[in-house]
């Protein structure tokens, strides 16, 4: 079998079990509930699958090229909390960010949003540079440096908010993100770009490339630190345009949002079929990982099943997921 | 010592059979050491040598024959059963946990316990393993973790950790790769020591000067046969290396003059600190240069040099004339040098990738426009290779990792043909393939040649060698210690060089 994920036959071919599970799922819930496949609803998931689906799309070509990003959630809060009080407050934003309860945004969001949405994406990739650094010129184990960050950018976005929060944020803000299309729109065009970059461009190649065997890519001539270096950058700059986007769905900037979303958004790219010893996997195959997930977790709630039962269900779903995916691909050697 | 002929051999390896997929590792071998003997095994690289070990060790499974220790047959199958049996085996590299002392690496696995269950009796421990490093007639700490200990003082621990349990027989895979000659004398010494103890050793060397200081009798393997068993008295060196390498020449190998140009690659003192040192040699266009020696001669690490994949002291690259700086593989490809790395599989193919990916890989420019990849142009690209070069894949989309040696080699040699390189190096371009696909490679090295490419080619194989190449330079210890030209080398004088001959 054909492991890399180059084509869309084989892609189909390979994502089979996953795309009929998903079916499955979704008719049971709606057998179950009756309300599951309303266009409300469905629009409500993807709304909520919106951002581990950016995170998960950074993570893949992370974990493609045999490393890991722990710190996606950590980046997202921070950038939450700085891109927010860009709409608050106007750029540059102030600090430390002042605890006045009864806020009003400094300037029009027509103005703000432009730099809020720079800023998030800085903070993001600020963080990945800071990753990447020590990954590649002090070859610190990628685990261990995104480790540092997932406490380092937490830390700062409590410093820069005191302890507090973002709040008050414009309606027309929290409306525009938590109710139209806006999220998921957001989410499908970055599978879309990085699924071009991946299967059509030098750069794609040679992810896969240092995944597949780091050594033997250095020695055709791939600049190796070049490559992961990029992947930690664009994976850290999704995460904090993912914190923007949170933070309007949740109405605040908040330093504790996105606790445990890099490990949600692990989950989806293994459910989507990237292998985490590097080499192979696919951005599409995270998307669905992260539906996968999202489904999960709506159609639970839509049966009222308490949410400690969910995290017990889903870690089976995902152990399950992963044991059949190795039994496919043990059977085709 | 001399072997008398009522002491009855402690260890017989009798008809020792051992295949691998296409190719008779070991073709039905006699081998035996007697009681307190130190014994030889000597052969070119590929003659069984470490065969034979591994299935002594339990490391691997021989196909036929038998072993019998003290006189009864015994059945060796995991390298446990081996110890069990006395016998230890000291590899090159050796077999410690590198952060824990030298009593804790003695007695691994065999703690002595207190009377608590579970709980380790340290103070008998360092007291065993004190008692066990002195009967060697060794001084060092065994409470200093061995990864801070010398090399040569590693080894030592090895040897404790063999005699320790009570090991009848040790063999010793090439022991003085890595040692000054004091640290030599000291490890004869212990060896005479454990002589007189009436243990066993088989010393594996390449070094055969060695062989005549220490051994009593020595083995010659063969292309996996045995060719002869001598007491070292009775032999000589030049006749050690006539049976090493005896085999004739064959017609296999397709060499064609081609009148040679203007040089194209030149070294001046390449060095790098205790790897290879005043590295000296001009390639011209159109000229196959051959390097011989020896596995662990440096020929790999000159060739990594070059090619900016190891970082150099100092030394001088000239391409054309102009010197260059070369920094990593991507400057070396950028200005016209390919490698074709001895391990494909670790280094030469991306195995999970398509033919198509790995055969562009290192050159990706002439197919890309704005950083995308055109795939028409590539499969142009690799069809044109396929069929020029009779790859044998179903498809060009087929991942490497499921074509057979040959054809994986293949598939490299286009990855450097279609960079268009004007210096080829070729680590051992034919192992582990085919003959067929042998003499593809050799006329693929000849069609090169007339194109002006300048081809290095390293090879362990000495026919290759001699039939390929229009000149020789034999390393050893990361120095060339000779040249020879096609007219005047011989398989003798290149191993006569290559064993560190002067």
């Amino acid at each position: 079998m054909n492991r890399r994920v180059s084509h869309f036959g084989s892609r189909l071919a390979y994502s089979y079990g996953i795309y009929l599970f998903l079916l499955l799922l979704c008719a049971f819930f709606e057998l179950e509930t009756g309300t599951f496949l309303t266009a409300q609803n469905l629009l409500n998931v993807l709304r909520q699958t919106s951002v581990n689906t950016i995170l998960g799309v950074g993570m893949t070509l992370v974990i493609i090229t045999a490393g890991i990003d722990l710190s996606v959630g950590a980046i997202l809060a921070l950038s939450a909390v700085l891109s927010t009080a860009v709409i608050m407050k106007g750029f540059p934003p102030p600090f430390p960010f002042p605890s006045d309860v009864a806020m009003k945004p400094a300037w029009p969001l027509r103005t703000s949003i432009p730099f809020a949405v720079f800023v998030a994406a800085l903070t993001g990739a600020v963080c990945g540079i800071h990753n990447a650094i020590p990954i590649v010129k002090l070859r610190v184990p990628p685990f261990i440096a995104t480790l540092a960050m997932f406490s380092l950018a937490r830390g700062f976005a409590y410093i820069y908010v005191g302890g507090g929060q973002v709040g008050n944020l414009p309606e027309e803000f929290t409306a525009a993100v938590g109710e139209g299309p806006l999220m998921p729109v957001v989410a499908i065009s970055c599978v879309v770009v990085a699924h071009i970059i991946l299967t059509k461009t030098r750069f794609g190649r040679a992810v896969y490339a240092v995944g597949g065997n780091e050594q033997a890519a250095r020695l055709s001539g791939i600049d190796v630190g070049k490559v992961k270096f990029w992947v930690y950058v664009i994976c850290g700059t999704l995460a904090g345009i993912a914190g923007l986007l949170l933070a309007g769905r949740i109405g605040a900037g908040d330093p504790k949002s996105g606790m445990t979303y890099e490990l949600n958004a692990i989950a989806a790219v293994v459910l989507g079929g990237t292998s985490l010893m590097g080499g192979v996997g696919s951005v599409v195959g995270t998307l669905l990982g992260a539906i996968v997930i999202g489904c999960l977790e709506a159609g639970l709630s839509l049966m009222g099943v308490q949410w400690f039962v969910q995290m017990v269900v889903k870690g089976y779903v995902i152990l399950l997921a992963v044991i059949v995916d190795q039994m496919k691909k043990r059977s085709s050697f | 010592m001399t072997v008398a002929s009522e002491v009855r051999p402690l260890l017989q390896m009798r008809g020792i059979t051992k295949r691998y997929p296409g190719v008779t590792a070991l073709d039905n071998v006699d081998f035996e050491v007697m009681p307190g003997e130190v014994h030889a095994l000597v052969g070119e690289n590929g003659a069984g040598k470490s065969t034979l070990m591994k299935i002594l060790a339990g490391a691997d499974v021989k196909d036929s024959g038998r072993i019998l220790i003290g006189g009864e047959e015994v059945h060796i199958t995991t390298p446990q059963e081996a110890m069990r049996l006395g016998i230890s085996i000291i590899y090159q590299e050796f077999n410690l946990v590198p952060y824990m002392n030298a009593a804790e690496n003695i007695f691994l696995g065999r703690e002595p316990m207190s009377k608590v269950p579970g709980i380790v009796d340290f103070r008998r421990m360092y007291a065993e393993a004190e008692r066990v490093i002195s009967e060697l007639g060794v001084r060092l700490d065994v409470r200093v973790p061995v990864n801070q200990l010398s090399v040569a003082q590693q080894q030592m621990v090895e040897i404790a950790k063999a005699t320790s349990r009570s090991a009848r027989i040790i063999a010793m895979d090439e022991p003085s790769a890595t040692l000054t000659e004091h640290e030599l004398e000291n490890l004869f010494s212990l060896i005479r020591r454990l002589r007189a103890d009436g243990v066993s050793i088989i010393y594996i060397s390449h070094r055969l000067d060695e062989i005549f200081r220490i051994a009593d009798r020595v083995t010659v393997l063969r292309d996996g046969k045995l060719i002869a068993t001598k007491p070292v008295s009775e032999t000589s060196r030049e006749e050690i290396i006539r049976m090493m390498v005896g085999r004739e020449l064959k017609d296999t190998i397709p060499k064609k003059e081609v009148a040679h140009g203007d040089v194209v690659l030149e070294v001046k003192g390449l060095n790098r600190s205790g790897v290879i040192h005043d590295i000296s040699f001009a390639v011209r266009r159109g000229e196959i240069l051959g390097i011989a020696g020896l596995v662990g001669a440096g020929r790999t690490e000159v060739a990594r040099a070059i090619f900016g994949a190891d970082p150099i002291d100092s030394g001088e690259i000239l391409l054309e004339g102009k010197p260059v700086t070369i920094r990593s593989p991507k400057d070396a490809i950028r200005l016209g040098i390919g490698l074709m790395t001895e391990d494909r599989k670790a280094l030469g193919l991306i195995l999970g990738m398509a033919v198509r990916e790995n055969v562009t890989l290192a050159n990706l420019d002439p197919l890309s426009r704005l950083g995308f990849v055109s795939r028409r142009k590539e499969q142009e690209v690799t069809n044109r290779f396929v069929e020029d070069l009779m790859i044998k894949t179903p498809s060009i989309e087929q991942a490497v990792q499921n074509l057979s040696g040959g054809t994986q080699q293949k598939v490299v040699l286009a990855k450097w043909l279609f960079t268009q390189s004007k210096i080829l190096i070729f680590d051992e371009p034919t192992r582990g393939i085919d003959v067929g696909a042998k003499t593809e490679i050799y006329q693929l090295m000849n069609r090169l040649a007339e194109q002006g490419v300048g081809i290095i080619m390293i090879s362990s194989e000495l026919p290759e060698i001699l039939g390929m190449s229009d000149r020789i330079l034999v390393m050893h210890d990361g120095r060339i210690v000779g040249e020879l030209s096609r007219e005047e080398a011989t398989q003798e004088k290149i191993m006569f060089l290559a064993t560190g001959g002067k």
